[in-house]
């Protein structure tokens, strides 16, 4: 592989980390608060709401059905708005965002309710005000379980990420789309597939780490 | 408040749960007055309403008739912010001890401490001190994994004493323990009732955990109270079909029927012996006054708030003649009892 190929290879593998981490940091900022809404708003929960936990529900279900190379070309306008371009790693954030947002509010969701309802009853015992509830028993309890479908959820974006190529976005996916399928080069295809791999493997692993270390219900 | 006022009042208190089968009567006419300082013990059998009944005392459950009227005043009449400032007054502890798994153990008994907006140097004080009292200071770097349940347990009453409430409700506190470790929890219990002052309200379906530690009782059967009063007296003396069950059978709830009755149809008495006839050899007494021979059927004796008091269940003869001489021997001298069947 000649130097120019290396550094496109680096390039664009910057590329790739730069929207998976961009996209997961604000699809997080929208789907803890969504999550969290979610459990409160059950009918177990701490302020059952079931207007507002169906309608929201629908509305994350909606987003989550639609295939995200559709999402893709759907919210090219709104991507043009936002960050001033169709073309290029940034034009793949928004519907990264807008695609991820929903599924990990699913995620938190259940990593939430995880939280056993006898602890919510004892912290209400306890005097604790909703708010209390969920920013010291819901988060921190479920911690080890958020950082779990947080490894799900990042590589997930990681994947979704590869599909910008479609839409002149860039990173690894384009180098595998443009250079290895469109022009038959099946090595430079691999290549870009097998980076894809081992950054999957990374995140993957680096967040299971961090679950495990922090989880105090291990016993060391 | 002085010790012996009522710390909290039950009156014509009801909870109908709306489910969609339709609504399920959990409490109806509940009617109780707590005296602060006291040991007031509920038992029943599982489903009977009891752990309701709890949750109203603090307003995890909102009754849907009738009030809960703690120091003076009723719950229903106050705020939410309000109602939660008086939880802090009533400490809970849980059966399966609902400790916050990720914080070490001074973590979690400072958490009350930090949600009421305690400094934090004062709470960590405080926690020290109330981890000392339970016996498990040497621990508060341990998390509640590392912990056997009596631990657990000892740590979820120093958390629910943090914020100095007057009330500990002890939701079924002993009901997942062994009975070694339950009766170093009742021990406990009883000393932070007598130090400390705080007034306990345990629910359980164990009458062994009622005579361990309560000053009084009150039996809950089908979200009723079938009867209320002195341990003492209730044992003594039960009233109710419940009350009965409760005490003539192995004293736990849920298994009710004593498996010591015969297959013999003759009559049977129960014989109560209080704390001073315990001390007199009555059935010797009985067996050469009256010449006759008596069938023990079932036979113990309970330390009741200090006192030896025991029951015995006895077989008179067929002859009706030989019988009346028994009844009339206890009868004239002073002895409780009662026919059975």
């Amino acid at each position: 592989m000649d130097a120019a190929s290396i550094s496109m290879y680096l390039e664009e593998t910057w590329a790739t980390i730069y929207m998976t981490l961009i996209s997961s940091a604000i699809s997080y900022l929208i789907g803890i608060p969504l999550g969290v809404v979610l459990v409160v708003t059950d009918k177990d929960g701490i302020a059952p709401c079931s207007s507002v936990h169906t309608v929201l529900g629908v509305i994350i279900n909606i987003f989550r059905s639609i295939p995200f190379l559709i999402l893709l070309v759907m919210v090219l306008p709104l991507t043009k708005l936002l960050v001033g371009t169709t073309l290029g790693p940034k034009a793949i954030i928004p519907p990264l965002i807008i695609a991820s947002a929903p599924y990990i509010g699913r995620m938190v969701e259940s990593s939430l309710k995880e939280v056993s309802s006898g602890v919510i009853e004892a912290a209400k015992s306890m005097g604790a005000s909703n708010w209390q509830i969920i920013y010291k028993v819901l988060i921190p309890e479920a911690k080890p379980s958020l950082l779990v479908g947080a490894a799900i959820c990042i590589t997930t974006i990681l994947s979704y990420s590869a599909m910008a190529g479609f839409v002149g976005g860039g990173g690894l996916g384009a180098i595998a789309l443009n250079y290895g399928y469109y022009r038959y080069k099946t090595d430079i295809m691999m290549v870009a597939v097998v980076v894809l791999v081992v950054l999957v493997q990374i995140i993957q692993e680096i967040w299971m780490r961090l679950s495990r270390a922090t989880d105090k219900r291990v016993r060391n | 408040m002085a010790k012996g006022d009522n710390i909290i009042q039950l009156v014509n208190m009801g909870k109908t749960f709306h489910t969609s089968s339709g609504d399920v009567l959990a409490l109806d006419d509940i009617n109780l007055d707590i005296k602060e300082g006291s040991v007031q013990g509920i038992i029943g059998l599982s489903g009977a309403g009891k752990s309701t009944l709890v949750r109203c005392i603090n307003y995890l459950e909102i009754p849907t008739s009738g009030k809960v009227i703690f120091e003076g005043k009723s719950l229903g009449d106050l705020s939410d912010r309000e109602v939660r400032e008086a939880r802090r007054n009533m400490g809970m502890i849980f059966q399966q001890f609902n400790l916050l798994d990720q914080r070490n153990l001074l973590a979690n008994v400072t958490f009350p401490l930090e949600i009421a907006g305690e400094d934090k140097k004062k709470a960590k004080e405080r926690a020290l001190e109330l981890l000392r009292l339970v016996g498990l200071e040497d621990r508060y770097k341990n998390y509640p994994a590392q912990l056997s349940g009596g631990q657990k347990q000892r740590v979820a009453i120093a958390r629910a004493l943090a914020t100095n409430p007057k009330v500990l409700l002890c939701d079924e506190a002993t009901s997942a323990l062994d009975p070694k470790t339950t009766a170093q929890i009742l021990e406990l219990l009883k000393k932070i009732n007598q130090e400390l002052g705080v007034t306990v309200i345990v629910i359980t379906h164990q009458m062994s955990v009622i005579e361990a530690i309560c000053d009084s009782v009150a039996i809950i059967d089908h979200s009723h109270i079938a009867e209320s009063g002195p341990v003492s007296e209730v044992f003594n003396n039960p009233k109710t079909e419940i009350g009965k069950r409760l005490i003539l059978g192995d004293g736990d709830a849920d298994s009710v029927k004593p498996v010591i009755f015969g297959e013999s149809s003759n009559s049977k008495i129960r014989i109560v012996f209080d704390g001073h006839s315990a001390h007199q050899p009555i059935l010797a007494d009985l067996i050469l006054s009256c010449k006759v021979p008596v069938n023990i059927l079932f036979a113990n004796t309970k330390e009741v708030e200090g006192q030896a008091v025991g029951q015995m269940i006895i077989e008179l003869p067929d002859n009706r003649e030989d019988a009346d001489k028994i009844t009339q021997y206890l009868r004239s001298n002073n002895i409780i009892f009662e026919e059975v069947d």
